[in-house]
């Protein structure tokens, strides 16, 4: 079984303005509409489409988090993932802990790939395809906007701030998507209902014999510094003016 | 005493200037000794460059054929063992630290702060989340070796005149053949550097077009500054991926951003809230980059640039 296996998180929809709780122990997650993590669906679709060129037999989705993560896990399955994994908790699981339950899940399901977003648009970490590779002691292509898979190793282009980088890696490996990858397929109704016999098992942290001790203290969390309010000009020269006050220009 | 080493960007022959940020975040962390580690097949021409900043205790320069290219699954078991006997490991917060940090982190069983914007001591630091809507402030547990990147733009470059020695060493770690460097193209434009300019211009989606996006270009070089773009410009294709600014883009400090036709999503705000004036033009004046703007000015992009060209000529 030729098998990827695909990271996904519930995170805060990327169109909600995060507010800062008043207590500044967090943001406000109460109410606010939870979405898949706008790269990991693009890893997702990326995996869907190695498995529609005939290149993988079966796309797994795996995710940890609290129980309504099973939501996101439909939207995953109704996407075309096969099979879910909701390692289930209340905790916020930091990125080394979510690398080390990942590792443990490829030693019993043996993918040859495995997929993650760059980031996650809450914690903006962009850490755990990294920490997994070196914990698998694989390959790691970070920041990917193009993956051909060859024969037992596959080509990428990684977006870095120089350009374009392409690296040749050996499989097994694990990859972080980028943006520009592909753009995800919608979920069409008969999908959905579909996606509702497809397998997804629970699991918990214990089952993996990891804690649920951040890895870092939270001291508090506070709104950014806001800018002061600026002045509108009303055509080219009363800006230029403005420029060369400021000794800009 | 804090003993911090702060892993080296380079081409193989210019130390790129997020290592003397990095330098500078290390420096606020009281009593601390600073060394800098260079990874390269030949290390010389940066070693040199690093030993000159101010600050730095020693250049530790770690040569092999393999570290020709900045590929993280090589050099991470290097850092990893390198680090023995420091309390930190800093590297910039640019895809070249991204890449690699998180893997030494792993390698070290420990976490990795992302993103250092203020530094309130030893263990305790401060680092933006959800797209820099919020401020965490966060505490390493005290026993723990700090992995962590370091937000470039939230630091000012270290001062020249350091003569720090160079020592020559060898992680002595095999090192895997799994990853290979094949080829990397990028923008070689002549233009400033987008991530150190001092000045700014970008465009977004309202430039129409790659050949809209021209006036841009044009602007930029008359002002000598460094072109930028929101996402949905290089998304639509009028821009290459390397001159994103946002969230998952680039982060900016100038002096002088100019945003043109860019409408200020969040996460492209995130990228550019720390320039020191910032410049809005839209023909929207409901646009969410007015909030943020110092100076705006509502108004076709189309007529508005090449006049902002020609009057700033001399």
């Amino acid at each position: 079984m030729r098998r990827i296996m695909v990271g996904v998180k519930r995170v805060v929809d990327y169109n909600v303005r995060v507010r800062v709780k008043p207590d500044n122990t967090g943001v406000i997650t109460e109410g606010v509409k939870m979405s898949l993590n706008p790269f990991d669906e693009i890893a997702l679709e990326e995996a869907l489409r190695i498995k529609e060129k005939g290149l993988a037999d079966e796309v797994l989705a795996v995710s940890i988090g609290v129980a309504d993560t099973q939501q996101q896990l439909r939207t995953a399955l109704a996407m075309g993932a096969d099979r879910a994994i909701l390692v289930q908790t209340d905790a916020v699981v930091p990125p080394l802990s979510v690398a080390k339950i990942f590792r443990q899940l490829i030693d019993k399901e043996q993918p040859f790939l495995v997929l993650l977003g760059k980031q996650a648009i809450d914690d903006d970490n962009g850490q755990t395809a990294q920490m997994l590779a070196a914990l698998w002691d694989r390959p790691q292509a970070v920041s990917c906007s193009k993956i051909e898979i060859g024969d037992g190793k596959a080509t990428v282009t990684r977006e870095v701030d120089a350009g374009l980088e392409v690296n040749e890696v050996d499989l097994p490996a694990v990859m972080s998507v980028d943006l520009r990858l592909n753009e995800p397929r919608y979920v069409k109704l008969p999908d959905i209902m579909k996606a509702k016999k497809k397998p997804l098992d629970t699991m918990s942290l214990g089952d993996f014999g990891i804690g649920d001790a951040p890895a870092f203290k939270t001291v508090r969390v506070d709104p950014p510094p806001t800018r002061s309010k600026g002045i509108m000009v009303k055509d080219v020269a009363e800006l230029v003016d403005a420029l060369k006050k400021k000794g800009l220009v | 005493m804090s003993k911090i080493l702060v892993i080296a960007e380079h081409d193989g022959a210019r130390l790129n200037p997020s290592t003397s940020k990095c330098v500078t975040c290390a420096s606020k962390i009281g009593g601390s000794s600073i060394d800098v580690l260079v990874l390269a097949a030949d290390g010389s021409a940066v070693a040199a460059q690093a030993a000159a900043l101010a600050g730095v205790g020693k250049v530790l320069v770690a040569e092999n054929a393999a570290n020709v290219e900045p590929l993280a699954a090589v050099l991470a078991p290097q850092v990893a063992k390198l680090a023995a006997g420091y309390t930190h490991v800093f590297g910039p917060s640019t895809t070249f630290g991204k890449d690699m940090m998180p893997r030494v982190a792993a390698l070290l069983g420990v976490g990795q702060v992302t993103d250092i914007m203020a530094v309130d001591g030893a263990h305790t630091f401060k680092r933006p989340v959800y797209a820099g809507n919020a401020v965490l402030t966060l505490e390493v547990p005290a026993d723990a070796i700090v992995v962590a990147t370091v937000r470039v733009a939230s630091f000012e470059a270290a001062a020249q005149g350091g003569s720090a020695a160079i020592e020559k060493v060898d992680a002595g770690v095999a090192l895997p053949s799994h990853t290979r460097f094949v080829s990397r193209s990028g923008a070689t434009s002549g233009r400033p550097d987008l991530q150190t300019a001092a000045r700014v211009v970008a465009g977004g989606r309202a430039l129409g077009s790659a050949d809209g996006f021209k006036i841009i270009y044009s602007l930029a070089d008359k002002m000598g500054a460094a072109v930028g773009a929101s996402r949905a410009a290089v998304d639509a294709g009028y821009v290459p991926n390397d001159l994103q600014i946002g969230q998952t883009g680039k982060i900016i400090a100038p002096e002088l951003y100019i945003g043109i036709g860019i409408s200020g999503a969040i996460q492209h705000m995130t990228g550019i809230k720390d320039a020191r004036t910032i410049v809005a033009i839209n023909k929207d004046g409901e646009a969410p980059i007015f909030e943020a703007a110092d100076i705006g000015l509502v108004g076709d992009l189309f007529t508005i640039v090449p006049e902002l060209e020609k009057q700033l000529g001399g």
